[in-house]
């Protein structure tokens, strides 16, 4: 399998809700697709789809957020199963525990932390050093929109993506000299197995196809932030601007 | 592995009868082989996108599987136009990723969002039946889940006698997996189609008959409340595929680019009243007035095939207590039968817009396939009351005459009825048991027909 005729990608956490969705939006673009995971068998199944569906390549590659000490090497096998250094890399992992849980176990708190935050940094800053390096590339992640601003409901879980949306800002500033993108996508809700079952109101959720599709021409035209849908940003808006006096009381 | 459960309120398209129902949605493929293995209580019955307009995927008894995110496609042959897929992979996603590449459905049905186990479950026929048969005439072979014998493939040769019992089969007799379906090479994404008006019954069976051979596509809009002289007017809409030579300069270009048109949504249920006898006999007058006979007009697929597609839930039309479709077909020789249901429609002014005739060909080689040769007639029907009375009507009127209902459209016919119409009942129950011996499979509508008997 060879990249280097054109675009590619890397999609880290490609069996998460909504980033099979955003693997075939690539494909369909005409991207060459790293599909990056733990669950071999499901990737596998993934990767036959892009290549069926898209008629473009694709490759699975094993990766495991919280397993840092791997990360050196992650790179070397992305160069090796797309060619090339991919042109760009989507953050698609998260994890997100029962708030409760988090509350009383810290080791669930610790992992809450770990994958969301410390496992995003530690695999984005070699991304970002080797696209330094070559002078272009893009960088996107998807992190929340608990991170703008914290609530009782889930407030462990908005920490560590309030984490990375300061670290993805830091990072567009710093990287913005050499030409390289960072692109922070702030879903709302999606239908996706972290929302199945609520009762949440329909208007409000997006397929993950639709937000695919939003995700990727976000990403594609070098966008800063995006929230997806975009009506997210006035309801996050609204949010962010309750005098915390008066948040701190709520229960939202 | 623990599994969410979503409580949700079920019915078919035709938003008739809803009930609560307990519904899984697996992701993975791992999830969906624990959940048919043990996870999910039973019995419970596989569910696609929710078009078949009756109680085909409704069960308030154990669970259902929502198979929508088993949409993986496996892989493509170019050469043969030969695809394999998962069961949940839909119509409009083979379109939008193949029709560029120069391949389109070999059969589809009125809408496109529909998937290939559904149309297999439901052994769906498009408006080339004439010519091609039904959905199940291109599915090279298939595997299925059964909760007796495991996983099968079963094809028209392989373990043919479940391939018979599954098309057709309305999900019971397992969960189709993996479907292997033989796509259509096309030059273009347009029809070309030619358009004429018949102002009878008589007129349109006539020139259907000598001149649908030389139409893929054929299909009449027939004008329900029209009656005595000019009973059965109907509008023609007969064509096939354009070849990339007749299109247009500007089309030409790029023959496989479909023009951009937005999608309408209806918002809200609107009132019960807004369709009533009056606008409906507007709205049909005027499609008949305003449709004049055209040659070889150029139309988008989209547009020829799914027209009500472009408007996302528009079931919400026929307001809160929705609506059911009747479709009936009669044998070619029972010509009078068709007259006689359309007359009593005309004279009842309960059917809607969108009556649709066709001639069906061959039958194929599901045991509850739905077409035979002859005359079929689709029409919507809103929930008004008398409505279970005015279909027994119409059931006896098909009784009479040898003709027979399609189970993707129906919700309320009786297990008398329904015998009657299908022959090959017995065996299909017959096959069941031998797959299923424990009923782990069930619906709403396998206990109202007793198919799982």
């Amino acid at each position: 399998m060879n990249a280097s005729s054109g675009k590619s990608v890397v999609i880290l956490g490609a069996t998460s809700g909504v980033a099979r969705s955003i693997a075939r939006r690539f494909g369909a673009l005409g991207y060459a697709v790293g599909l990056a995971g733990r669950d071999r068998e499901e990737l596998e199944i993934l990767a036959a789809d892009v290549r069926a569906r898209c008629a473009v390549a694709c490759a699975i590659l094993p990766f495991d957020a919280t397993a840092f000490e791997t990360h050196a090497d992650f790179l070397d096998q992305c160069a090796q199963v797309l060619g090339e250094l991919p042109g760009g890399v989507v953050l698609c992992f998260g994890y997100m525990a029962d708030q409760a849980l988090a509350q009383k176990d810290f080791e669930v708190a610790r992992r809450t932390i770990d994958t969301n935050l410390t496992g995003a940094i530690s695999i984005l800053e070699r991304f970002a050093a080797a696209y330094e390096a070559r002078g272009n590339g893009f960088i996107a992640a998807l992190t929340s929109v608990a991170g703008d601003r914290g609530r009782k409901m889930n407030y462990i879980y908005g920490a560590a993506k309030a984490g990375l949306t300061a670290y993805l800002q830091g990072l567009r500033n710093r990287l913005h000299a050499s030409g390289v993108r960072v692109t922070t996508i702030k879903p709302g809700f999606m239908d996706t197995p972290m929302t199945y079952g609520m009762s949440l109101p329909g208007p409000l959720i997006a397929s993950p196809e639709a937000a695919a599709k939003a995700m990727v021409d976000k990403i594609t035209r070098g966008k800063d932030t995006a929230y997806v849908p975009f009506f997210w940003r006035y309801i996050m808006w609204i949010i962010k601007s309750i005098p915390e006096r008066q948040f701190k009381k709520m229960s939202v | 592995m623990s599994f969410t459960v979503a409580k949700q309120s079920l019915s078919g398209w035709g938003r008739y009868k809803p009930q609560e129902c307990a519904v899984y949605r697996p992701e993975r493929r791992s999830e969906l082989f624990s959940l048919l293995d043990s996870g999910a209580p039973r019995p419970f019955i596989p569910r696609g996108l929710g078009r078949s307009y009756g109680d085909a995927a409704v069960n308030p008894e154990g669970s259902v599987i929502d198979m929508t995110r088993q949409n993986n496609m496996i892989r493509f042959d170019p050469e043969t136009g030969l695809l394999e897929c998962e069961g949940g992979v839909s119509l409009a996603e083979i379109l939008e990723a193949f029709i560029d590449r120069g391949y389109f459905l070999p059969v589809t049905p009125g809408t496109k969002f529909v998937t290939v186990a559904g149309a297999v479950a439901n052994d769906v026929h498009g408006k080339n039946h004439h010519c091609d048969g039904s959905f199940s005439r291109f599915v090279e072979s298939m595997d299925v889940w059964t909760p007796a014998r495991g996983i099968l493939t079963c094809s028209d040769s392989e373990n043919s006698d479940i391939f018979q019992a599954t098309v057709g089969g309305a999900g019971l007799t397992g969960v189709i997996l993996k479907v292997r379906l033989r796509l259509r090479r096309v030059e273009s994404a347009y029809v070309k189609v030619d358009y004429q008006r018949c102002n009878h019954l008589d007129a349109a069976l006539e020139t259907m008959a000598a001149s649908d051979k030389n139409y893929l596509y054929s299909v009449a809009w027939v004008d329900c409340l029209a009656s005595k002289e000019s009973l059965g007017r109907s509008v023609l809409m007969r064509g096939n595929h354009a070849l990339a030579s007749e299109l247009p300069s500007k089309l030409s270009k790029n023959p496989y680019r479909l023009p951009r048109r937005p999608t309408l949504a209806v918002p809200v249920d609107f009132p019960g009243f807004a369709l009533n006898r009056w606008s409906i006999h507007a709205f049909n007058t005027l499609f008949y007035a305003t449709n004049k006979d055209t040659r070889a007009k150029i139309v988008d697929y989209d547009k020829f095939f799914y027209p009500l597609d472009g408007i996302l839930r528009w079931n919400r039309m026929y307001g809160k207590k929705g609506f059911i479709q009747y479709q009936a077909t009669f044998p070619f020789s029972e010509r009078a039968g068709l007259v006689q249901m359309l007359e009593r429609l005309a004279q009842a002014k309960r059917a809607s817009f969108l009556v649709v005739l066709k001639c069906f060909g061959e039958a194929g080689s599901g045991m509850l396939s739905y077409p035979m040769p002859g005359y079929t007639l689709a029409l919507d029907i809103p929930n008004r009351p008398g409505l279970e009375e005015f279909t027994r009507e119409l059931d006896r009127i098909l009784l009479d005459h040898g003709g027979r209902l399609y189970l993707a459209k129906d919700a309320l016919t009786a297990p008398e009825t329904f015998a009657a119409m299908y022959p090959n009942l017995d065996a299909f129950r017959e096959m069941r048991r031998s797959l299923d011996p424990e009923n782990v499979l069930r619906s709403t509508m396998s206990r109202r027909l007793h198919l799982d008997k």
